[in-house]
């Protein structure tokens, strides 16, 4: 990990988890800017809950790498002060469901100093969160809260699947004069490891991912329901000859409306999967979108394959609730055999 | 309880520095000179022993079903489980219990059974049914906001003239510095209920100390900033404990004129083990630190003082083992047989199941039956 994020290593990319990748993002501007530091709860000393900030703490000291004391409001209202003096704060949440006490300082501030102020002042922090289900967690260390992010204007949302979009949207977040709400998949945060280049790049906080090409149907989806989508995609072809099109969101907010009804426009059909709640989801905002665009391509219902409207169970169940590549198989052939 | 080291006769007159935790035993479980035991019957001073022992059963066999990956995550009480069952000892049976995750023991002496304990572990959330005779609450997980509702639940009975109901809310050092401790208490201060709030402080917030939690120099002293009493007491002297909390329950409900009902009891511990077994405490704590605790250690110390007053032997005490190991064995065995209905994920989230929620059932069914169970059984990465 540490030759990772030396920027003039000889070797172009190292191998990394999702996870190492945030790590490698954060070493990488810390040591490109001394204005960026990271703070929250266990993230110096213990490197994060999930190792997002390992070696951090080593490598910049206790000034830029910072434990705070329990209080995400707390967390979250001091980075907009230290963004309003010239910092770059990068603020962790150990997770997206401990984010609430949080909620006013993101809302009611982060999002509107920009606005509020005529463009004086602004508040570029990034908030990381991991979020998502399937790691037979307890209560409230399960869900996607997305929407309720999504909904405030002002912020941006994004959502990485893969250790190389993770740093270099990362980076970018870090460097981008908004505030970014960044939610990591934490389902997928040592699931595989990729190639990820070394030294500093961005993923623009405004491009939507093609994974998979395809004619029959667009399905929409992101972070780590980006897998069981693939292999839904890959299964439907194999079994049944249909050639799903997987668009990897990668920003939830603003959204990349151009690829998203540019496929749907190629396909005609369309599927949302996500693990937050099928009311008031993403899955409502992209099918609206795409019929406000292009309702005359349209030849199927938009189908939203999603968690319930129910809490999130405790994990005997999870499985059940979270999107399966059964459940996202069973709405492409659907929605193709309309 | 204002001045409760001097007024108090069952307290050590060692104690008498403001700042020092009320201690009744000595490290090794010596009554302290001129400390009183806490009037306790000799069967309920077994029986309380008896709960300590449970308590440390229950978590080592824990976090081997935890290694052994029959349950999840688990977060361990060994060190603080004398203070847990102190507490619950000096609840009544009318009194409401607030816990964290930590305190399984807590909950099991105000009444839950060990299969609920564990079933949530296994991702089963009926652990959470409390019998309708049981006044605890499910676990708080979303650190400190069960805070300001024990104080609304404490008002609400005050309001309503209850003066034999009092609240206990429990919370960790940490959880002081969410903005909920802050609203609860100073509330609870200005409202004046009937509510008793005890911090584990067990040193430690996960990997922070407690000295980067706050710059107060004791928890206690927060109390001061709200208007009520706070109390510092050795959490490994389950005696003390006892009594100062049921000091605390007794203000809370018949004050004198001139006392304010809440309490913050700052209850000092330490946390023996991991804060999770999700968590490597090698990384950022010395072993060694936990030594000199244990020398003080709450079972130990119960243990000892029992013997001191012969109401303890060797038999006994194998008896109590043996009945602890069988019962803990028998509620691992209830719960592994318990299985999860699929259906149980729309039951009670509303009282009446909403049409939406109906069909959203009825579509999971129709899945299942199309493709049958072990297709959700894949491991989603
Ligand atoms: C609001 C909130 N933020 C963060 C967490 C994650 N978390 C769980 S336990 C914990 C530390 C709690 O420390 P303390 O209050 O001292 O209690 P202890 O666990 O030591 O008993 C943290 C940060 C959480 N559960 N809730």
């Amino acid at each position: 990990m540490s030759s990772a994020a030396t920027p003039d290593s000889d070797r172009r990319t190292d191998s990394l988890t999702l996870v190492e990748a945030v790590q490698d993002a954060l070493y990488t501007e810390m040591t490109a800017d001394e204005n960026v530091v990271v703070l929250g709860e266990d993230v110096g000393e213990n490197g994060g809950v999930f190792r997002a900030t390992e070696a951090l703490y080593e490598e910049f000291g206790g000034d830029r790498v910072v434990d705070t004391p329990l209080a995400e409001s707390g967390i979250v209202g001091t980075a907009i002060g230290l963004a309003l003096s010239g910092m770059r704060p990068v603020a962790e949440i150990q997770f997206m469901g401990f984010a609430y006490p949080a909620f006013d300082q993101i809302v009611s501030h982060a999002s509107r100093l920009r606005s509020r102020s005529h463009g004086k002042y602004s508040a570029p922090i990034v908030i990381r969160a991991p979020y998502g289900g399937g790691i037979r967690a307890p209560e409230h260390h399960s869900e996607s809260k997305e929407a309720f992010f999504v909904h405030e204007p002002g912020l941006k949302v994004v959502c990485p699947s893969t250790p190389a979009d993770a740093k270099g949207l990362l980076i970018a977040s870090v460097r981008d004069p908004d505030p970014v709400v960044f939610l990591e998949p934490k389902l997928l945060y040592r699931a595989f490891r990729e190639d990820v280049p070394t030294g500093s790049y961005e993923v623009p906080l405004a491009d939507a991912a093609i994974r998979r090409e395809g004619e029959d149907i667009s399905v929409y989806t992101w972070g780590a329901m980006t897998r069981p989508t693939l292999i839904a995609a890959e299964n439907v072809a194999e079994e049944y000859g249909v050639e799903a099109e997987v668009v990897d969101l990668r920003t939830l907010s603003p959204l990349d409306v151009e690829t998203i009804v540019d496929s749907f426009r190629k396909t005609g059909r369309a599927a949302v999967v996500h693990e937050a709640p099928k009311t008031a989801g993403l899955g409502a905002e992209i099918a609206t979108t795409i019929q406000e665009r292009a309702v005359c391509y349209q030849k199927a219902p938009i189908k939203r394959i999603a968690g319930f409207d129910t809490p999130m169970p405790l994990h005997a169940l999870e499985d059940y609730y979270l999107p399966q590549a059964v459940r996202i198989q069973d709405g492409i052939l659907e929605t193709v055999d309309f | 309880m204002s001045t409760q080291n001097e007024a108090d006769p069952h307290v050590s007159s060692e104690s008498t520095q403001r700042d020092e935790p009320i201690r009744i035993l000595d490290d090794d479980g010596n009554l302290l000179p001129n400390a009183e035991a806490p009037s306790l019957s000799d069967e309920q001073l077994v029986s309380m022993y008896e709960d300590l022992v449970l308590a440390r059963q229950f978590d080592q066999r824990a976090i081997s079903l935890q290694r052994q990956g029959r349950i999840a995550t688990y977060a361990p009480m060994t060190g603080q489980e004398g203070s847990q069952v102190a507490t619950s000892y000096a609840l009544e049976e009318q009194d409401w219990l607030f816990p964290t995750y930590r305190e399984h023991a807590a909950k099991y002496v105000h009444g839950m059974s060990l299969p609920s304990l564990l079933k949530p572990l296994c991702g089963l959330r009926d652990g959470y049914a409390i019998p309708d005779d049981v006044n605890v609450l499910p676990e708080y997980i979303p650190i400190a906001t069960q805070v300001p509702q024990a104080m609304g639940m404490a008002w609400g009975h005050h309001l309503q003239d209850r003066a034999d109901t009092a609240v206990l809310c429990h919370f960790g050092d940490g959880a002081t510095s969410e903005g909920d401790f802050h609203e609860g208490l100073n509330f609870a201060g200005v409202f004046d209920v009937p509510a008793v709030f005890v911090c584990n402080n067990n040193q430690w917030a996960i990997s922070v100390p407690r000295d980067q939690q706050t710059a107060s120099d004791t928890i206690a002293q927060k109390a001061a900033a709200y208007g009520i009493e706070g109390v510092r007491v050795d959490g490994l002297d389950p005696l003390a404990v006892y009594e100062v909390t049921r000091c605390a329950l007794s203000k809370a409900k018949n004050p004198t004129d001139d006392e304010r009902r809440p309490t913050l009891i700052e209850s000092v511990q330490y946390r023996y083990g991991a804060h999770t077994t999700a968590d490597d405490p090698s990384v950022y704590r010395e072993e060694d630190e936990a030594e000199a605790w244990r020398q003080k250690d709450p079972v130990d110390r119960l243990r000892n003082f029992l013997y001191g007053e012969g109401v303890l032997d060797e038999t006994l005490e194998d008896e109590i083992d043996d009945r602890v190991d069988s019962q803990i064995s028998e509620a691992i065995s209830t719960v592994e047989a318990a299985e999860a209905d699929p259906a149980h994920i729309f039951e009670h989230v509303y009282e009446e199941l909403p049409d939406r929620l109906r069909e959203q059932r009825d579509e999971l069914n129709a899945l299942r039956e199309k493709y049958g169970e072990e297709a959700f059984s894949e491991v989603l990465e």
